[in-house]
């Protein structure tokens, strides 16, 4: 009994330490969105504009790889923080 | 913010909570999330053809993250994947030209509409039933078959297995999964998925998670994670189909997949803490959703 208390102590401690370290990497995620949307977008916007408009097919692929690439980039960073974050807290 | 493919003021919070639910939901049950993702962009103005367009491109980017997570946790079947991708498109196409005939026959709406409330309706009934005798049972789960393979039980177990004995060949063996099938099995479920894919729209998933799980017998795990990787495939090619037509705005796409880049790793790693039939029943209302918002449609002739 008194062994499986700790280790509910444990797990509760465990799961109250990931969720601290997932609410500061979701706050330093934001600012990076943010900074993202008014710097990497802001100038995308017009190029993609013109390739959309005259170039359909490179723009086709372009998409595709910019959305892939996002997705890959993103989960390294979200990775990266959270084993930052959870190796200071340890 | 303006977005200039689109011609569309939209907020950018906005379209990141809409990608952070959708991100939540196809993480964790395996679904595209196109029936809240295509309102959402309507009811801020966006025209449908990019409603539509963009929310594939989207799906692409979320499903990416998605199964790189479901991979780490060992739910990818890629053989499983590759092979439904083939039956995918084949029935998307089919299903799209079915659309093209109707739309000839003049009565496209009222016929599309009334299969898809049937079909949402009948998988709902059906999980909640199947996953609530399960979970009633509390028998044990049967042994794995294979190394690594997810346990999973089924009251529907029974005639899952009457199908896995169906010797068509060619037969595949799919170790990750712990399964050995005909793979004309593998290719009717995928190609029926597809066909309402092309029918109905969206990516279907909530067609073909539940068909794997209870057709081919799949875990309910893998299943998930499976779907999201042939999603990717199919998402992949209807995005480069739509932005040859100019259906797709990536701009909006991108900002919306921040918030799905979150929401789809929270998705998947929270499968570790269900079991299959909980996640099946969970799944329950994501048809019925869908079956109001066809039902709404019908009603008020406005297209969400």
């Amino acid at each position: 009994m008194r062994l499986e208390a700790k280790h509910l102590e444990r797990m509760k401690k465990e799961a109250a330490k990931t969720l601290r370290a997932f609410l500061i990497e979701l706050a330093i995620y934001a600012v990076l969105v943010v900074g993202y949307f008014f710097l990497v977008l802001h100038f995308l916007g017009q190029g993609l504009r013109q390739l959309e408009v005259y170039h359909r097919y490179t723009y086709a692929v372009v998409a595709l790889l910019l959305i892939i690439g996002q997705a890959v980039l993103l989960q390294y960073i979200t990775t990266f923080l959270l084993r930052v974050i959870r190796g200071r807290s340890d | 913010m303006f977005f200039p493919i689109s011609d569309a003021h939209i907020s950018p919070l906005y379209l990141v909570i809409v990608g952070f639910v959708i991100g939540i939901l196809g993480g964790f049950f395996g679904v595209g999330g196109s029936f809240i993702a295509g309102p959402a962009l309507r009811v801020v103005g966006l025209d449908w053809n990019f409603a539509v367009g963009t929310d594939l491109a989207h799906i692409v980017g979320k499903s990416v993250v998605a199964v790189r997570q479901h991979r780490a946790f060992g739910n990818v079947d890629l053989k499983l994947g590759l092979i439904m991708a083939v039956g995918t498109i084949g029935g998307a196409e089919v299903g799209a030209q079915l659309i093209q005939s109707l739309k000839r026959a003049g009565n496209v709406n009222l016929v599309v509409s009334i299969v898809s409330i049937a079909v949402y309706v009948s998988i709902s009934s059906f999980m909640i039933w199947e996953s609530r005798k399960t979970l009633a049972a509390k028998k044990p789960l049967p042994p794995a078959s294979a190394k690594g393979a997810k346990q999973d039980y089924s009251a529907f177990q029974h005639v899952t297995r009457a199908i896995q004995r169906l010797k068509l060949p060619p037969i595949v063996k799919l170790p990750a999964s712990g399964v050995t099938i005909s793979l004309w099995i593998i290719l009717a479920v995928a190609f029926v998925g597809g066909l309402f894919s092309g029918f109905l729209g969206g990516g279907a998933g909530y067609i073909r998670m539940p068909s794997m799980v209870y057709v081919l017998g799949i875990p309910t795990h893998l299943a998930v994670g499976t779907d999201l990787f042939e999603i990717i495939i199919s998402a992949s090619y209807g995005t480069f189909t739509h932005a040859v037509k100019g259906n797709v705005d990536i701009l909006i796409a991108l900002v919306m997949h921040t918030g799905a880049a979150i929401g789809a790793q929270i998705g998947a790693i929270s499968t570790q803490y269900f079991a299959g039939p909980k996640i099946r029943l969970a799944f329950v209302p994501l048809p019925l959703i869908g079956a109001a918002i066809v039902i709404y449609t019908l009603f008020t002739g406005h297209k969400l």
